[in-house]
């Protein structure tokens, strides 16, 4: 296979199956100290596998150019402005990761005995406890994984709460500012989802909630603030509403950067709120995960709470799995440590005036962008926003430019695109959420860059829909992938590849 | 100057010019949209900002000290070589979020369809997804699915399946629409009981799930359990913690698994007191629009390039909405590619290898501790790099002797297993040296 191409830097990399050679190694064992088991000895040999059919075979720096390459494919927020809404891409300290991979942390069994591990018992006792005060809640949980985790985890409190009530109620409502986990995770909860309308300002209505709750709804499901990047102003009122007819106020807290040290949702009626320490708390979202979604509760669901919870006794912490109340376990063992100790460690290094400064930068930075970009961009809902703001493709569309044409643009001006047609509310999103460790020298490039795009798109439409063309790979045919899905590499047949070098 | 302003890079100067642009006169003023009875009026209660220099003194005098250790039990002591972390921590891609805009994410997605491949290799199936949140929860997310394919109510479940797995399965089923029926282990096997597994199948059971090698280390023969199970018109799911043991054993998929889902913590990931790990699930092919998680397919740009995007999203909850197949919207990337990394630095050979060296250590502890009077393997059947020791009195005396060197000499499993009340799991990985194993059994000898 010739693979000669002048792609400058830009280099084209086979897959690790078309590479190497037979015998090659990137790898040492220990040494070998006891004597080498005949397997079949003790397996049974039709327990055995014959080969690993299809694993690579390289050297160790056959490995790290691979992947040195692919990693220089990546646009991460390392490389620039990440304005991907709703998903809080901030810079993400590097002491954290420092610490997190020191031995007495990276290298501890999570059955390691209690009494050995009361510094890390302390630490997420008192990551809990700053959590809780940040949210104005009584109790978290740092088990789940992932937000939609931390969703999940908590509409089964909420479920288990109801059944010791002798309730069962059949429905979640779920406005349509929401995320679409909130949907998926009613359903995985076994509700019925109801929606709801947001009002002509884009927030909800207590009269929209009022004319759907009933005794049969279990909870609301609420973002705030919402996916407009608005803050739900009804809120309180609407709580008040759910509560009177023995409902639950859950809170998708995943926008949290707008409202630390400002708002704690616990003063708002909310019952639950889940966390995302990879957007708030800037654990890195490591190209999809993990993440972690810990939950904040209200006392009246405590004994509901995930086994084990971390107690502290005087000055000792302890496990405490014994708790016949509890949902169970989401989860194997206590929780994404690894990231929670990254959380930890944020919360540490910014203090309360430095998290109230976090979000009130943030605010600043999306409110910079709105104003700067609104007489080029439509701007549905024309008022103050949170952390982060909406534009549409409404002005473009007269030059059948769409918002995908200007996603793609901005990838050629070397900057990572917003989030693009979500929220659903609006037709042709564009959700930019710049957070606050942006510089104005950043955005105010950014803010150029979009604007010369909003002329190209009057006076040279083309630029914007061949694009991108800076780039690695061009657009690429999302339905060939979808119609004939090619999961997997297979090895060539029927004459094996020359480059993998088996036999 | 305040030392939380490293991550924050507004000047005065900038902040006047942006509130002006905004509009506004201070800071306070943007808020005015929060009606003024929910905003706070008093700062949080959080300790004082610590300096770099101050974190990381306080951070080290949390740690645990680090005792080599007898324990697996789902989290397992391997070694990492030192060109996993280097690649992973290239910010390129831990910095990076879920691969939305393909033409800036190839690095990821390639990688993504690299790990995929490697994972159908190592577990003898068809289709990959980009990996769960680990291996318990992926476990209950194969339950789920089992039941969407066969809309049946039962669930029966081994009981050498590790107790922690069970419980994630426990909470994530609703018990008006499933039932979990437990399989009993045979008491000089420790194995799964195919002949109690054979009575409870009937045409109402949905999903068998089976773990290999199971939570006492014993190697589970599949063979006769995937044809009895597929007769029945069931789902058959085979479960692992340990996923170096497939570098020598024979694949699920080769012995009748419809769905793996298993814990890939030990490829490349640190034990990190219980997370992140990594979720391995994998499917037949005529499953996979029934499979959760992401998914990264092969395709070609418009100039007929190859390239990788995220691809069957039909099922997903973004599009989904409530009728996704679940409600999982990330992966575990970063762990995914750790696991792509150490596997392309083992390969065919190493994988093996390593395997090799954890079954012979394992094999060289037994022999060494079953010499010991009044100490005897509790199973029979062939383990891998587990395996039960029982002993005459409470194992927690010599487990306390065995502190006081250093060494955490294993789990006992009275905790998981009432019956098992002398017993302790033993987990011996290719970390463990000759010395300290000697050294254990000694110890065990006075005790």
């Amino acid at each position: 296979m010739t693979n000669i191409k002048d792609t400058g830097l830009i280099q084209d990399e086979l897959l690790i199956f078309e590479q190497g050679g037979k015998g090659r190694r990137g790898y040492s064992l220990p040494q070998w100290d006891v004597e080498e088991v005949e397997t079949r000895t003790v397996i049974p040999p039709d327990l055995l596998r014959k080969d690993l059919e299809g694993f690579p075979q390289l050297s160790e720096i056959d490995v790290v150019r691979h992947f040195t390459r692919l990693s220089q494919w990546n646009y991460g927020v390392d490389s620039g402005l990440y304005p991907l809404g709703s998903c809080t891409m901030k810079y993400n300290p590097k002491v954290n990761e420092e610490i997190a991979r020191m031995a007495g942390f990276a290298n501890i069994h999570p059955y390691y005995p209690e009494d050995l591990s009361q510094g890390i018992l302390k630490l997420m006792y008192e990551l809990e406890s700053f959590l809780a005060e940040i949210t104005g809640m009584d109790h978290v949980t740092l088990q789940p994984a992932a937000g939609a985790h931390g969703e999940l985890t908590g509409m089964m409190m909420i479920k288990a709460c109801l059944q010791a009530r002798g309730e069962k109620r059949r429905k979640v409502l779920v406005p349509d500012t929401a995320h679409g986990t909130n949907c998926s995770t009613s359903a995985v909860a076994s509700y019925q989802m109801v929606g709801i309308k947001s009002n002509e300002r884009g927030v909800i209505g207590p009269e929209q909630v009022a004319g759907q709750m009933d005794e049969e709804v279990a909870a609301i499901m609420v973002t705030n603030p919402n996916t407009l990047g608005l803050f739900e102003e009804h809120l309180s009122e609407i709580a008040e509403i759910v509560h009177r007819k023995g409902g639950f106020v859950y809170c998708d807290g995943a926008n949290l950067n707008a409202l630390m040290g400002i708002v704690k949702l616990g003063n708002l009626g909310v019952d639950v709120v889940h966390i995302n320490l990879h957007k708030t708390f800037s654990t890195p979202h490591g190209g999809g995960g993990p993440g972690a979604g810990p939950v904040a509760i209200k006392n009246e669901l405590a004994p509901y709470l995930p086994i084990p919870v971390i107690e502290r006794v005087g000055e000792a912490y302890r496990l405490n799995d014994d708790r016949p109340q509890s949902i169970g376990k989401v989860k194997a063992f206590y929780g994404n440590f690894g990231v929670l100790l990254k959380a930890y460690v944020y919360i540490l290094s910014m203090g309360a005036e430095g998290l109230r400064r976090a979000s009130e930068m943030a605010v600043l930075n999306a409110n910079y962008l709105m104003r700067r970009l609104k007489e080029h961009y439509y701007l549905p809902y024309d008022r103050p926003c949170m952390h982060e703001c909406v534009f549409t493709d409404q002005f473009q569309e007269k030059h059948h430019v769409s918002t995908l044409d200007i996603a793609k643009r901005l990838i050629d001006y070397g900057f990572h695109p917003p989030t693009i047609y979500f929220p659903l509310v609006v037709k042709g999103a564009l959700m930019m959420e710049p957070t606050e460790t942006e510089s104005k020298e950043s955005l105010d490039r950014f803010i150029e860059t979009m604007i010369a795009i909003a002329e190209e798109a009057e006076q040279n439409p083309d630029l914007l829909r061949q694009a991108p063309q800076k780039v690695k790979v061009r657009r690429l045919d999302e339905v060939l992938a979808a119609r004939k899905p090619k999961l997997r590499w297979n090895a060539p047949s029927p004459h094996p590849s020359l480059h993998r070098g088996e036999e | 100057m305040e030392d939380y302003l490293r991550y924050i890079p507004h000047t005065e100067e900038d902040c006047r010019e942006m509130l002006e642009t905004v509009g506004v006169r201070k800071v306070e003023d943007l808020f005015e949209i929060i009606p003024m009875e929910c905003r706070l009026s008093k700062p949080l209660n959080l300790p004082h900002p610590l300096s770099e220099p101050d974190l990381i003194r306080h951070l080290q005098g949390l740690q645990s000290p680090v005792f080599s250790s007898f324990m697996g039990a789902g989290a397992y002591h391997h070694f990492i070589p030192a060109v996993v972390s280097a690649l992973t921590s290239r910010s390129e891609f831990y910095t990076a979020y879920t691969p939305y805009q393909p033409e800036i994410s190839q690095g990821t997605l390639q990688a993504i369809f690299e790990y995929q491949t490697l994972i159908c290799q190592l577990t003898g199936m068809e289709v990959s997804n980009a990996s769960l949140y680990d291996g318990a929860s992926g476990l209950a997310e194969a339950v789920l699915m089992a039941q969407r394919i066969t809309k049946r109510k039962k669930i029966l479940l081994s009981q050498t399946i590790h107790p922690e797995y069970r419980k994630v399965i426990q909470t994530y089923i609703d018990p008006d629409q499933q039932e979990l029926v437990l399989i009993p282990y045979k008491k000089e096997e420790g194995r799964t009981d195919e002949k109690a597994l054979f009575n409870l199948l009937d045409g109402e059971v949905s999903a068998v799930v089976i773990q290999s090698p199971n939570f006492f280390g014993v190697i589970e023969d599949l063979h006769p359990i995937g044809e009895r199970v597929h007769e029945a018109g069931g789902i058959l799911i085979v479960g692992f913690t340990e996923a170096i043991a497939y570098g020598i054993l024979n694949s699920p998929g080769a012995m009748g698994a419809d769905i793996v889902a298993g814990e890939g913590q030990s490829l490349g990931i640190p034990v990190s007191y219980g997370g992140p790990y990594l979720g391995i699930f994998a499917t037949r092919e005529k499953f996979v629009r029934n499979m959760p998680g992401r998914l990264v397919g092969e395709t070609v740009d418009l100039e007929g390039k190859r390239g990788f995007v995220l691809t069957l999203a039909t099922r997903e909850q973004h599009i989904r909405r409530e009728r996704a197949t679940s409600n999982i919207c990330t992966n575990e990337g970063l762990c995914a590619l750790m696991a792509t990394v150490f596997l392309s630095c083992l390969g065919k050979e190493g994988l093996k290898e390593l395997a090799m060296m954890n079954l012979s250590k394992t094999e060289y502890t037994k022999r060494a501790v079953s010499q010991i009077s009044g100490c005897h393997l509790t199973f029979s059947s062939p383990t891998f790099n587990e395996f039960v020791l029982e002993m005459e009195e409470k194992p927690e005396k010599v487990l306390e002797m065995l502190r006081r060197e250093r060494m955490i000499g294993g789990l006992p499993l009275e905790k998981f297993y009432p019956e098992l009340h002398h017993h302790l799991l033993i987990t011996v990985t290719e970390m463990m040296r000759k010395e300290e194993i000697d050294r254990w059994a000694e110890v065990l000898e006075k005790a």
